[in-house]
């Protein structure tokens, strides 16, 4: 994975697969319903999503959902309402039709840190009712190096950084917003990777990874600050796993990339959206029209299938 | 130092504000000094690069539609903004020869220096 960075990703490198996979999401909202994205042997597919292929679940198989870039705090042109675009969101969680073990936040849940605004998002988010692993992102750390952050969000047996299991899964939520360098980008350190080497060091190689951080573990567009200093080093770590999963937030729309058994997708915000890379002077919010915002905003299912070592990306939009 | 002001507030208004942050600490607009100002906007400080004469106050001013920051690069810091929203500015006087590289703590792509002489 090392030439990930040595080659970043142009905005045209995004691809004819990004190219196609936005038709087929514009199709899709027209139609009302979603598309499936199934990977296997690291090759992405996609496939309409209907009510009986959404159904037809293994057992043992389970779903979590990723929201992101809440941003409550913000009021500006294109959202002045972030909690009622969050609100919404939740409400396609809840209307899920296999209900998700989990919800995981890929940060920037406030837009300034502030109190007020963690107690808006948490209670809003509470209504879905699931257990929430947040990450942050940088606009959740601009109090105390991210201290009120994490006294507020860590969990009691965990550090800044965290790993759990799930059905099989190992999930690892990683932090890359704090103690960033002037000219720099996304920062893991030193001491984050020792422990990701620690926690990966005793996994089989067949088991599912999914790793889930604000800032893109991808150079997606570092121009643009879209892309983490050290993260080569973290995938390096992953490279013997069979199944690897990055999740992201931080960008505002969906991207994705493939490399080799590693796959790599941003979410889009329950906030506002954010151009494509080097399509606008700068990544500032979208000052979309107002009935075009929930179209650009949304909540994603992930599902897991044991034995099929796929798992399957939704993104639903709020709005079609 | 880094009391978030909004934009345009006139310069006796400021003086003002200053008069009474005297109490708390200490004062950054001196009257003697020259003042020049960087105005933060689309992801970037402009100018990115000032050089000024010792003694002159630098005001940033964000007119972006995201919060930044003014850090200097310096461990310890010689100079940090709190979180400047929108309309918020910041103040500092250069007082001693040098130069003072610094960077947007959430947005380290964004970065400048001033050049005291």
């Amino acid at each position: 994975m090392s030439d990930l960075k040595a080659t970043p990703d142009s905005p045209d490198s995004l691809g004819t697969h990004g190219a196609r996979r936005r038709t087929a999401l514009s199709c899709m909202a027209w139609a009302g319903a979603g598309v499936l994205w199934t990977l296997s042997g690291g090759v992405p597919g996609s496939t309409l999503l209907g009510a009986a292929q959404a159904a037809q679940t293994d057992s043992r198989a389970f779903s979590f959902v990723q929201i992101s870039d809440s941003h409550i705090g913000f009021s500006k042109d294109p959202n002045l309402d972030p909690a009622s675009t969050l609100q919404e969101a939740i409400g396609k969680i809840q209307t899920m039709p296999a209900r998700p073990a989990f919800m995981i936040h890929t940060g920037d849940i406030s837009h300034l840190s502030k109190p007020g605004e963690f107690d808006t998002a948490t209670q809003i988010i509470g209504t879905a009712g699931l257990d929430v692993h947040y990450v942050p992102g940088e606009h959740d750390v601009l109090v105390d190096n991210g201290g009120s952050y994490f006294e507020r969000f860590a969990k009691p047996r965990d550090t800044k950084w965290y790993s759990f299991d799930q059905g099989g899964v190992h999930f690892i939520g990683l932090v890359n917003v704090i103690d960033l360098h002037g000219g720099g980008l996304g920062f893991l350190g030193d001491e984050q990777l020792a422990w990701l080497q620690q926690d990966l060091k005793s996994r089989s190689s067949s088991t599912p990874i999914v790793v889930f951080a604000h800032i893109p573990l991808w150079s997606l567009y570092p121009a643009w600050g879209w892309a983490t200093d050290d993260s080569s080093r973290a995938l390096a770590l992953m490279k013997r796993f069979g199944s690897v999963t990055v999740l992201n937030g931080h960008v505002h729309q969906v991207a994705q990339k493939v490399e080799g058994e590693i796959s790599f997708y941003t979410a889009l915000s329950t906030a506002f959206p954010q151009p494509a890379p080097g399509t606008a002077a700068g990544p500032g919010p979208m000052k979309v029209p107002a009935d075009t915002l929930r179209t650009l905003l949304g909540v994603r299912a992930v599902n897991y299938v044991p034995g099929n070592s796929e798992l399957a990306l939704l993104d639903t939009r709020l709005a079609v | 130092m880094n009391t978030p002001m909004k934009r345009r507030i006139p310069g006796v208004l400021a003086l003002l504000t200053c008069a009474v942050l005297l109490a708390s600490g200490p004062c950054v607009y001196a009257t003697d000094a020259a003042s020049t100002t960087v105005v933060i906007d689309n992801f970037a400080f402009n100018p990115p690069k000032l050089s000024i004469k010792a003694g002159t106050t630098v005001r940033w001013e964000n007119h972006d539609d995201m919060p930044h920051l003014v850090i200097s690069d310096k461990t310890p810091r010689e100079f940090a903004s709190k979180p400047l929203d929108s309309g918020d500015s910041f103040s500092q006087t250069f007082t001693k020869p040098g130069t003072y590289s610094y960077f947007c703590s959430m947005h380290p792509r964004m970065t400048g220096v001033v050049i005291v002489k």
